[in-house]
């Protein structure tokens, strides 16, 4: 780095990016006093290993280049050489904050290119886990935002409530939060009254301790001033970037997978999508609250309907078997031993399957050779689609907004990153 | 819906649907490589079928095939609920397909990855890099031919 | 034993490497790098439930030069470890590493083409946490193992070590 000629090859594609493509922002009465300003990816308001190179004017951004990759761990690479049952704890760790919601997906997704149908009381209580997981991600989300714009009160009340919520997940799967709970044609261990129990405890106080969590936020000056017309995206523009989820619906389009493309059991319930028309931060955080309260409800439905029955599907070629029967028949036990040696052999096609996620539509599109490993399995990320609007909506806004906006947008790096 | 839309595209592009398929409910056309921008720009922006979303744009490594490559399209229309799958295919040896960022600007980052995946170059892209390995990384890690673990030695640490 | 009660109530002997370790351990503060998913339950370790405030280490600072214990929470990429390397060089002495979880002590289940199978190929780490990812229980236990390593050291371990040559940056000559 002592010559020129050195220190020119050193500017790196990203820099080159930022100088000369990133720059379509023309603010009038510029202050001249252009820099390129590092953040991460370590930084504490990234929400992960997120890099961010911005382009300021004094202290209004010009232009932002987001760098992923610092979390690439080669999921996809993994997945074609594994078995369809050895990735489910694999989706556990894409979006960490809601893990049960992931495994549901993959789940979903094997059943549907190898045409099984789960038991009525499986897909209940599918239903509830993805429910538990959005409610634990969105508090999360508004903590952290809070969190992001100075307010550290809301934080620490959102873990509480998540903290009631990860007991049940460890009562019901064995694990705080990395759960691999659905096996492929079901789940893995039943729904039991304790955890009815719980479930109904916590929803008792939840919404009561929600509208807490809210009077912390919703009449506060300082949060509203940072976030109130910051990062607005119109309708058009989010369609357009490819926006999904909570981002979508912030800008009054009343996309959800649950609606749409219905799965699972979600056409017998009653549940409204949330949509607000603002499409700035302040939305993207009411949408949250609300789609909270309609997680609640979804939930007191389904512990209300759900049946009794069986948690597996009976698919002996697809499924896996009791582990009772594997020890005390002849049958099972082979049909164990041909499913954890070789997999499930789904038939050749490819099919496309998406789920509502917390942060988006979190699609797996597999490609089946007909062998028990995916020929290709790509993950549609909600994050790494969202996180692409980033630079659209910051652009013109202040520095110190960048933090409130990424808080906004929730991205989850594992899942940004693959 | 789906005789709607395979009609239309036929009365439309005679010549650039090569395949339809329809397996578990996902509607698939194999569409001529050099006519896809045509064919997005016309679904997106016919008003009865306006299929306005780009939900996800992936490669595929088909590896003895021989047009090696497939780039997969998945676009939704918010207005009819319906998901459509275009497919094109690309040979190794001329891996060039025209960027869909023109009608769809959120294809940006998916070819990103494609490319930083499959090494299959998208022209006309507005900023064609790698997405996620570094910038000095030369080989493409999707490809059928690239071992689970990696090639030894292209990455390297920092001392310790 | 006799002295102190010469002495009254006020006075206590001992040596300096123990008022100073002693000092020491009990303000632990750790810069938490949370790459991944250990990151959530390194934050639930700070949550009011289990409190890492009860050993003096609930001064998360996010710049390593005001820390002494780097936890590496989480899957350490090729891409991330110059990163995790400069973090680390940039905290002064003395200081500890934990690594937290199973990715960051062998990669865990990432065995894949970009994932560093464990850090300690380029730090040093003091103290692994196994579980993927490990229960906010067993970070606590970590950073007490931290405090009874802490204990044992001597003021004059970390005198004679060499500095660092730092890497110059944003020097320009033109």
């Amino acid at each position: 780095m002592n010559t020129p000629q050195e220190h020119s090859q050193y500017k790196s594609k990203i820099l080159e990016t930022l100088l000369t493509k990133a720059t379509d922002v023309i603010i009038e009465d510029t202050l001249e006093n252009g820099m390129v300003l590092n953040m991460g990816p370590q930084h504490p308001a990234t929400h992960g290993v997120l890099r961010l190179l911005i382009h300021i004017d004094g202290e209004t951004v010009i232009g932002c280049v987001p760098e992923l990759g610092y979390l690439h761990r080669g999921y996809e690479k993994i997945a074609e050489n594994s078995t369809y049952h050895e990735f489910i704890p694999h989706t556990d760790r894409l979006d960490y904050l809601a893990p049960l919601s992931n495994n549901t997906a993959f789940a979903l997704a094997v059943e549907k290119l190898a045409g099984i149908e789960i038991p009525k009381r499986a897909k209940y209580i599918r239903m509830i886990i993805s429910e538990m997981a959005r409610i634990a991600s969105h508090l999360v989300a508004i903590g952290t935002m809070a969190m992001d714009v100075g307010a550290l009160t809301v934080l620490l009340w959102a873990f509480r409530e998540r903290e009631k919520l990860q007991d049940i997940m460890d009562l019901l799967t064995g694990a705080r939060f990395t759960t691999s709970y659905t096996r492929i044609g079901g789940v893995a261990s039943d729904w039991t009254p304790q955890c009815t129990a719980m479930l109904k405890d916590f929803l008792e106080h939840f919404d009561e301790n929600l509208d807490e969590i809210e009077r912390l936020l919703n009449t506060n000056r300082i949060f509203l001033e940072r976030t109130e017309g910051i990062g607005v995206i119109s309708k058009e523009q989010a369609i357009a970037m490819g926006l999904t989820g909570p981002n979508l619906r912030a800008t009054g389009v009343d996309y959800d997978v649950r609606r749409a493309f219905p799965y699972l059991d979600y056409e017998n319930i009653d549940f409204n999508v949330i949509t607000y028309t603002e499409g700035d931060s302040l939305a993207r955080y009411w949408v949250r609250c609300d789609e909270m309260r309609e997680s609640a409800k979804i939930l007191r439905q389904c512990l209300e309907k759900m049946p009794e029955g069986e948690i597996l599907a009976h698919d002996p070629k697809n499924v896996l078997p009791k582990k009772f029967d594997v020890y005390t028949k002849m049958e099972e036990l082979i049909h164990d031993f041909m499913l954890v040696n070789f997999g499930l052999n789904p038939p050749v096609g490819e099919i496309y399957s998406s789920v509502e996620n917390p942060k988006g539509e979190l699609g797996f599109y597999i490609v089946s050779d007909g062998t028990g490993h995916p020929w290709r399995l790509k993950i549609r990320s909600p994050s790494f689609v969202n996180l692409q609007s980033l630079p659209l909506l910051i652009k013109g806004h202040m520095v110190s907004d960048i933090v409130a906006v990424i808080g906004s947008i929730d991205p989850v790096m594992g899942e940004a990153d693959k | 819906m789906k005789e709607k839309i395979e009609s239309k595209l036929r009365e439309k592009f005679p010549n650039a649907i090569l395949e339809v398929n329809d397996f578990r409910g996902d509607l698939t056309f194999l569409v001529d490589k050099n006519s896809i921008v045509e064919i997005c720009k016309f679904l997106r922006d016919d008003e009865e079928l306006s299929f306005d979303l780009l939900v996800d744009l992936c490669g595929v490594d088909r590896a003895k095939r021989k047009d090696r490559f497939e780039v997969v399209y998945h676009i939704v229309s918010l207005k009819n609920r319906y998901r459509v799958r275009l497919k094109v295919r690309v040979d190794e040896k001329d891996c060039v397909v025209d960027s869909v960022t023109s009608v769809y600007p959120t294809a940006n980052w998916h070819e990103r990855e494609t490319y930083d995946m499959f090494g299959i170059t998208f022209r006309n892209h507005p900023d064609l890099r790698r997405m996620y390995m570094p910038e000095e990384f030369e080989y493409y890690p999707l490809r059928k031919d690239f071992p689970l673990m990696g090639i030894p030695g292209s990455l390297q640490l920092p001392k310790r | 034993m006799g002295l102190e009660s010469k002495f009254g109530q006020s006075f206590i002997t001992t040596t300096i490497d123990a008022v100073v370790s002693w000092a020491r351990k009990n303000s632990v503060w750790p810069m938490p790098l949370g790459i991944s998913c250990c990151a959530i339950e390194m934050m639930a370790a700070a949550d009011p439930r289990f409190d890492i405030a009860r050993f003096g280490s609930e001064v998360m600072r996010f710049t390593p030069r005001q820390c002494d214990l780097l936890i590496v929470a989480g899957t350490v990429t090729y891409k991330m470890a110059k990163v995790v390397r400069k973090i680390y060089d940039q905290m002064p002495d003395p200081k500890w590493v934990i690594s937290m979880g199973a990715c960051a002590s062998s990669g865990g289940m990432f065995r894949s083409y970009s994932v560093v199978q464990g850090i300690d190929q380029f730090v040093p780490v003091d103290v692994y946490v196994a579980g993927c990812p490990p229960r906010p229980e067993n970070l606590l236990y970590a950073v007490m193992e931290i405090q009874k390593k802490i204990g044992k050291t001597s003021v004059l371990e970390f005198t004679d070590q060499p500095l660092i040559e730092l890497p110059v940056i944003n020097e320009r000559k033109n």
